[in-house]
């Protein structure tokens, strides 16, 4: 038996078969769902020890390798991705488990959510291990579908807004990105990035620049980033999480891949200048919407608008003479790879905190929120520390994510975009203390007082959060597997 | 084994911490077990090592978190001056703390983050790199943040916004000097410094001064002083804490590795960056003092002298001379022993006899005659009367600034002192000499209030008595400073 190959066919096809399976017996697809997690969540973690140890798993698909064939590849990089989207889909699966049972067996939710939430998982998935701009596009797709259905999902008419204007951002995306793969398959004769490679000349500039315009518009990257917002706020809770802390993810990886893997960054450098300092404007504008956001879930969403910018910084960095062949690409390339997983993994935190307090006090708006913090220490807590890691503080894949990037800032030559994760460090500061703040004050000035028409919440659901939050604060103290398993620059 | 030392008396604190969290508001007994325990056992630890590390012998413990960068824990004898103030004031202010909060709400919270912020000040001083400085450096300023907005009223989130106004920024600037001083050198260890001969002095007095506002923010240098009155609004303990042990003093003590250890005294002086810092230092401790003088309340007129009398420990520092260095180290520890007397007492008085402005002590002295005793002393140490701790550390500077070619700072010594009589002696001519317009006499009780006042004050006397044992605060930091000096 060849255990690694059966692990990566399993971490795809595993999510998809439960999709269809809930789609099937609608009843049970909480049961289906977490039987489907537990499954895909082993094979995940399998897969990374076993690349950990032997080096990347590769598929033919058919037995056919390219340019005949398909191939999927589950380097160290893309097994971190699988993990941690197996972590935050589990646990975000064993948080909905309660809140979507609570609208009865027969309900529309129980219907929608299951099937579309294993569907994204399963795309997901694909995506990270596709080494193919077609197959790519594919998971792309169903990847923008699932998430505009979940955004959709309540149906009232505020959330069917913001999910149209997702759908419409989503389309447009996919729209550039087929189109530029189309104009590299007409000039290549071929999809697959390990063949494009050689190839990518200056002739692919529109090529590149439609797949990368369509890609920071599926990423949400400033100025593309308005539907993000209200379609993350508006989302039911656990689905908001897997939106904010994957979805954005999933563009960017595919970004990433077709810049390292195959594109000339470093003949495109006004291009990646542009880049990063798209990047920047995100950090800062949003930055200074979410501190002026007045719910605490769109103070959230405005956060993954400006966490997002970090992740452009790479660009310049990787695109910078100096730093060509010298450890400051592989800071840049690990920096990067660490700011996506560990925003992932604070960010799903901090959503399904939300969604706690949002079901034990009724809503989410900061100036009623007092004494939350007294009623549900746990959750605030989780709250605190995914607040931490996002913020760049030690110890926190956040705190990793910044040291490497100013690193890789200084030996690129370029200290002014180390500014960029320092600056921005302080601005999430500033935003995020007003939500620890708002729910720490007591009411009426009474330590003893809980928020009016306070609900107990469980114990076992305020350990949720937390536990995402704690694997955010992992990553940054034992670093020393995910930065092996990133590897240097591709 | 005793290697891993270190990494117990880490966890001698963290673990109570961490345990604390998930007790209940009314199990009191397991609760303050849990923290005495893990203050004594800690105060066990120290008092091996100094032992240990008196013949010689250092701990040591790296644990890597990237290729070029870890985590390094090492016990030289500046970390345990440190950590034996720190160890032996915490046990005391749990004492206080569990005697002053008696059954007052959130006290699992409370003695939780008590313990993280005790848990980062012990990691500062034991930090080996300056990375790993950082990242204790940044929790201290986190799990300080629910100290000081504990009573989670207006005026206590107003200082907490203050608080982390000034430390976030500050946090940038530290990191920043550290990660750019290592790319131009490697990762920089205290125990061999760091390798500047190759960087161009700009480049390094501009990382020098980024370290200055980085360190200068907790350490209280004028201007970034003014978030430490305001924290005043947290509880008691925590002042005590904050201006004794935790949060100032990891400035200064950062001061101390950053000069000594990071630069060295040789790069500094040829920078020419001492003599400003000794004037920045200064400025700060005489505009503190003139600042103390005008505080109507006690607790602020405290945290004027506090501000003030930190940079006492800077400006040893920055003499770049033995005797000033001894000065100054010294001064970290007799500075925590008075000041934490003068705000055990001040808490004392405020919580049983509701006194919190100065016009208010007339005649305390024979109403609590313990708690004046030990105010009385602890200031009179201040102002620096000979033979109390004070008055040591003077010496050592005055003579220090002789020595190092900066005669002024006499001058800056005597109008300090001057001011210092000014601001305190009021306040004890005022609880001794002026009659009290009650006569009821506030219980000093539970003993848990006073005790460690008496102790810390006692202590404060001690050590000036007998600063010419090897033991004594001033014998250690002469051994410290003799090994800079002579390797």
């Amino acid at each position: 038996m060849n255990w690694p190959l059966i692990a990566l066919v399993l971490t795809i096809s595993l999510p998809l078969l439960g999709a269809l399976l809930a789609v099937a017996s609608a009843r049970f697809g909480d049961w289906i769902a977490g039987v489907i997690a537990v499954g895909t969540l082993a094979a995940a973690i399998g897969l990374l020890f076993f690349v950990n140890a032997q080096g990347a798993v590769t598929l033919a698909v058919g037995g056919w390798a390219p340019p005949l064939g398909i191939q999927l590849i589950a380097d160290g990089t893309a097994t971190l991705f699988l993990s941690t989207t197996a972590l935050i889909m589990t646990i975000v699966a064993l948080f909905s488990a309660r809140s979507i049972l609570r609208r009865g067996r027969n309900s529309r939710e129980m219907h929608l959510f299951w099937p579309l939430l294993l569907l994204l998982w399963g795309a997901l998935n694909a995506i990270f291990v596709s080494r193919d701009l077609f197959n790519l596009y594919v998971g792309l797709e169903l990847v923008s579908l699932a998430s505009v259905a979940l955004v959709a999902i309540e149906g009232s008419r505020r959330t069917l807004a913001a999910a149209l204007r997702y759908l419409l951002f989503a389309l447009t995306g996919s729209l550039l990105y087929l189109l530029g793969a189309v104009l590299l398959y007409t000039a290549h004769g071929t999809l697959d990035l390990g063949l494009l490679a050689a190839q990518l000349g200056p002739d692919d500039g529109l090529a590149l620049a439609a797949i990368t315009a369509g890609l920071i518009v599926k990423t949400a990257l400033f100025p593309f980033h308005v539907w993000l917002p209200p379609a993350h706020a508006g989302a039911p809770t656990p689905a908001s999480a897997v939106l904010s802390a994957l979805v954005p993810k999933a563009s960017l990886y595919i970004l990433l891949r077709v810049w390292f893997d195959a594109g000339p960054i470093e003949t495109a450098s006004v291009a990646m200048t542009f880049l990063g300092a798209l990047g920047a404007v995100a950090v800062l504008h949003g930055s200074l919407m979410a501190l002026r956001q007045q719910r605490l879930k769109l103070i959230i969403a405005y956060s993954t608008c400006a966490q997002i910018g970090y992740l452009f910084v790479i660009f310049p960095l990787a695109a910078a003479p100096a730093v060509i062949g010298t450890t400051g690409a592989d800071a840049a390339w690990q920096g990067t790879v660490f700011q996506a997983l560990s925003h992932a993994l604070a960010k799903a935190a901090m959503f399904l905190c939300a969604g706690l307090i949002i079901e034990a006090v009724g809503h989410d708006r900061l100036d009623r929120l007092a004494g939350t913090a007294r009623a549900m220490p746990m959750t605030m807590f989780a709250f605190g520390l995914a607040a931490i890691s996002l913020m760049g503080l030690p110890p926190s894949g956040g705190f990793i994510a910044k040291y490497l990037l100013v690193n890789a800032a200084f030996d690129a030559g370029a200290p002014l975009w180390s500014m960029v994760v320092l600056i921005g460090g302080l601005l999430t500061a500033a935003y995020l203390v007003r939500p620890l703040a708002a729910t720490w004050r007591s009411p009426k000035d009474d330590p003893n007082e809980l928020p009016p028409g306070f609900v107990d919440v469980a114990r076992r659901r305020q350990l949720l959060p937390m536990i995402l939050a704690l694997a955010s604060l992992a990553l940054g103290l034992f670093s020393l597997l995910p930065v092996t398993l990133m590897g240097g620059r591709p | 084994m005793s290697q891993w030392l270190p990494v117990l008396i880490l966890a001698s604190s963290f673990a109570p911490a961490m345990v604390t969290f998930f007790l209940e508001q009314n199990q009191h007994r397991l609760r303050n077990s849990l923290n005495l325990g893990g203050a004594l056992i800690k105060l066990g630890l120290i008092v091996f090592m100094l032992a240990e590390v008196a013949q010689g012998n250092a701990y040591e413990v790296r644990f890597d978190l990237l290729p070029g960068a870890f985590i390094l824990l090492r016990v030289d004898a500046l970390a345990l001056l440190f950590m034996t103030l720190s160890a032996l004031l915490w046990l005391l202010t749990t004492f206080f703390a569990i005697a002053y909060f008696d059954n007052k709400p959130n006290l699992s919270r409370f003695f939780g983050f008590f313990g993280l912020c005790v848990f980062a000040t012990t990691g500062i001083a034991l930090s080996g790199s300056l990375l790993t400085f950082f990242m204790f450096y940044e929790l201290l300023t986190l799990s300080t943040w629910p100290l000081v907005v504990h009573k989670q009223n207006a005026t206590s989130m107003a200082a907490g916004r203050t608080y982390l106004r000034y430390a976030m920024p500050a946090s940038v600037a530290l990191l920043l000097a550290i990660l750019w001083l290592e790319h131009l050198a490697g990762p920089v260890e205290f125990v061999n410094g760091a390798d500047l001969s190759a960087i161009d002095p700009t480049t390094l007095r501009i990382i020098f001064a980024l370290f200055v506002v980085g360190l200068g923010m907790k350490a209280a240098l004028v201007p970034l002083h003014s978030w430490l009155p305001k924290a005043m609004a947290a509880p008691a303990p925590v002042s005590a804490l904050l201006h004794a042990v935790a949060v100032v003093k990891a400035g200064a003590f950062g001061f101390v590795r950053v000069v000594h250890d990071v630069f060295g005294i040789e790069t500094v002086t040829a920078l020419g960056l001492g003599i400003p810092l000794a004037m920045l230092a200064s400025l700060t401790i005489l505009y503190g003092s003139i600042k103390a003088l005008g505080q109507t309340g006690i607790k602020r007129r405290l945290a004027f002298s506090t501000v003030s009398q930190v940079s006492y420990i800077i400006l040893g520092v920055a003499l770049a001379g033995p005797l000033a260095l001894i000065g100054g180290l010294v001064h970290l520890v007799h500075q925590g022993l008075m000041k934490i007397t003068l705000f055990f007492c001040a808490g004392v008085y405020d919580e049983r006899a509701g006194i919190r402005q100065i016009d208010q002590l007339d005649g305390i002295g024979e109403r609590m005659p313990w708690t004046s005793t030990c105010f009385t002393l602890g200031a009179l140490g201040m102002i620096g009367l000979p033979p109390m701790a004070g008055f040591v550390t003077k010496i050592y500077l005055g003579i220090g600034g002789l020595e190092s070619g900066a005669p002024w700072v006499i001058g800056v010594l005597a109008a300090s002192t001057l001011l210092n009589a000014a601001y305190f002696l009021p306040l004890i001519y005022r609880i001794w000499f002026r009659s009290s317009p009650s006569k009821d006499r506030p219980g000093e009780r539970p003993l848990g209030i006073i005790v460690p006042a008496v102790i810390t004050a006692l202590a404060s006397v001690a050590v000036g008595l007998f600063a010419a044992t090897d033991f004594s605060p001033l014998g250690w930091t002469t051994l410290i400073v003799e090994r800079t000096y002579r390797p």
